[in-house]
């Protein structure tokens, strides 16, 4: 119940950018609530073409039809699952792989965090969406394929934050006693450093989802993530392009809407939440 | 001191050398890793002898064992050859297309990082002086929905708006067809200028502006909110209030406070660099710009390992080139930096 408490008075907290962080949480919830209940919500099934190509948006379509004749509203409804689902496999890797080795490298320092911040540097360094073709190529489209390929990205993210923080906890006082008490180099390690990163690897979680969305949509967009007929944002932006010249604008518009409204959502719910975070710490 | 940049220089030089082979290990391990042959995978079985697979093979330099392939690619990068095409047309040096292609991406990518640059400053500074206003949300607002912008579908709206429905600006390539332009740097706006082709000038500015446009504004909103803080802890400084007290102007107190808070931009700069260039991937597709990007991506349709992997291996040595750059202007800025 505390715990309850405690998380719906962070959020709703009348504290300077409570706006932003319900304005996200709330289009967070709708996208979630709109893939778990597609088949509900989509007035027509997504993959089915009919002779209606290029329909205009109007009662029957609201968002109009694509060339095939499939209903863009019921393909954009069950295009959330896979953005979801890709980007969700995605920064679960990439955390779970790049908070432990971090916490590692700056813990124990010396030539394996050296050898460790020299890769995750470069890597950080080098544009994500270059390497994450490269690896979406040689896996191949499929959705998990192309998790793994953005989690890789995004190892370093975690990994250069994490170690930072690692670095500048593990002379403080509680660590100090942990060790005098005599606990294990792992213990201090998880039992009392990982939870005090807690706060600031939830912000870079959030903001890390939203280059995810991007990074997702990117890769959909060259043709690297989904075969079609899956309904995929990303992807249907591809296929619409080419109609564009003839006017036929909402195979694209609304899409691409979705795409940064989800990661404009993550984007703002990270910088509610790094302000509280920094407020609550000074 | 002049002893001391070149030796820093030629120190931070060095530096760029491990991220370059990490990163030409990464993408060698990847595109490598899957069993199967390559130059099968683009040619397919039925199409080809043995004797004519064992040959391309040969050229391909994919006869040899892993290890091997991996120590000669690295031997022959340094002398610029980036290894030979798989297909379309096949054994063409991949190095050609490069010098090709290049020039056309690091025209987007400057004019882009203009764009980005101008708006950030100028978005910044004003959200400084009007702090705490609707005008400074409406800055940080900015900032978030430019970074959150898909470069394809912000590129695609402006294509519709100006390309289509007001049909003012061309919305793919790199100049119109049939203007002649002697090739000297790749670089069309500068190659115009030098050549004194002012038709071609015209014509490659048009085709500039909605790519740079929409790469330069994405990238833009990282600038806003770095040049805004900057600006923001410079103005409550002392030296800025006495200026004020002294009665300088506010617009010349805003300029000095902006030098000030410029230097940690330029770090920004090498990082959004790389962005950029991931960015002009996106913008190249949108656009069909004949560029890097796009080269890649019509590789990716031959599944050409061997000219994709050229193409990301140069690509590296170009982030580690701009960051040593990026490191190089830092340090002659700031006089604190120790060489």
């Amino acid at each position: 119940m505390e715990v309850i408490t405690k998380i719906t008075g962070f959020i709703f907290d009348k504290k300077p950018g409570r706006g932003l962080l319900l304005f996200g949480l709330a289009i967070v919830l709708i996208v979630i609530l709109m893939a778990i209940f597609a088949p509900f919500i989509a007035p027509y099934d997504p993959t089915k073409t009919t002779e209606d190509s290029f329909a205009p948006p109007s009662k029957e379509h609201p968002m109009g039809t694509n060339r095939l004749g499939q209903d863009v509203f019921s393909r954009i409804v069950w295009g959330a699952r896979v953005v979801l689902y890709v980007v969700f496999i995605a920064t679960m890797l990439s955390m779970s792989i790049g908070v432990p080795l971090g916490l590692i490298s700056g813990y124990h320092g010396g030539k394996i965090d050296r050898a460790l911040s020299v890769v995750m540097d470069s890597i950080y360094a080098f544009p994500a969406l270059i390497l994450a073709i490269v690896i979406a190529v040689v896996l191949g489209p499929s959705p998990v394929n192309t998790a793994i390929a953005i989690s890789f990205v995004y190892v370093p993210t975690y990994f250069r934050m994490v170690r930072g923080q690692t670095l500048s906890l593990k002379g403080q006082l509680f660590v100090e006693a942990a060790k005098a008490l005599g606990a294990k180099n792992r213990e201090i390690m998880f039992k009392y450093i990982l939870p005090n990163l807690a706060p600031t690897v939830l912000v870079v979680f959030t903001l890390s989802v939203a280059d995810a969305i991007l990074t997702e949509a990117g890769l959909s967009f060259l043709g690297l993530s989904v075969t079609p007929p899956t309904p995929d944002w990303g992807y249907d932006l591809r296929v619409g392009q080419p109609f564009l010249l003839d006017g036929y604008w909402w195979l694209v518009f609304f899409p691409g809407i979705m795409i940064m409204l989800l990661a404009m959502a993550f984007a703002l719910i990270g910088e509610a939440l790094s302000e509280r975070i920094s407020l609550g710490s000074r | 001191m002049t002893r001391g940049i070149g030796q820093y220089i030629v120190i931070r030089g060095l530096m760029i050398i491990p991220t370059i082979l990490i990163l030409y290990t990464i993408v060698f391990i990847f595109l490598r890793i899957l069993p199967g042959n390559p130059v099968l995978a683009v040619v397919g079985t039925k199409n080809i002898s043995p004797e004519q697979l064992q040959h391309l093979m040969e050229m391909a330099g994919l006869d040899k064992p892993l290890y091997v392939q991996y120590f000669d690619y690295l031997w022959k990068m340094l002398h610029g050859d980036f290894g030979v095409t798989l297909a379309f047309p096949m054994g063409k040096p991949v190095v050609e297309y490069l010098k090709l292609r290049f020039p056309a991406t690091l025209e987007l990518t400057i004019f882009g990082f203009t764009v980005s640059v101008l708006i950030g400053l100028l978005t910044g500074t004003v959200a400084a002086t009007k702090k705490g206003t609707k005008i400074d949300t409406g800055m940080r607002l900015y900032s978030i929905i430019a970074y959150t912008l898909f470069i394809p579908w912000f590129g695609m709206m402006l294509q519709y708006v100006f390309g289509i429905h007001f049909h003012v600006l061309p919305t793919s390539g790199r100049i119109d067809p049939g203007i002649e332009l002697q090739r000297i740097t790749g670089l069309y706006v500068l190659d115009s200028i030098l050549t004194g082709n002012w038709e071609a000038f015209t014509s490659a500015i048009r085709h500039l502006i909605l790519p740079a446009t929409t790469l330069g504004i994405v990238l833009s909103g990282a600038y806003t909110r770095l040049v805004r803080n900057n600006m923001v802890d410079v103005l409550s400084q002392d030296f800025i209030r006495s200026y004020h007290a002294r009665g300088v102007r506010d617009w010349k107190v805003t300029w000095y406070a902006l030098k000030n808070a410029f230097i940690p931009v330029v770090t920004l700069m090498g990082l959004q660099f790389a962005i950029l260039l991931g960015g002009a991937v996106l913008t190249e597709t949108t656009f069909n710009w004949p560029g890097m990007g796009t080269f890649i991506v019509d590789r990716i349709d031959y599944r050409d390992y061997n000219a994709i992997q050229g193409a990301v291996v140069f690509f590296a040595f170009f982030v580690g080139l701009i960051s040593l750059i990026v490191d190089i202007i830092y340090a002659l800025l700031d006089p604190r930096v120790k060489y």
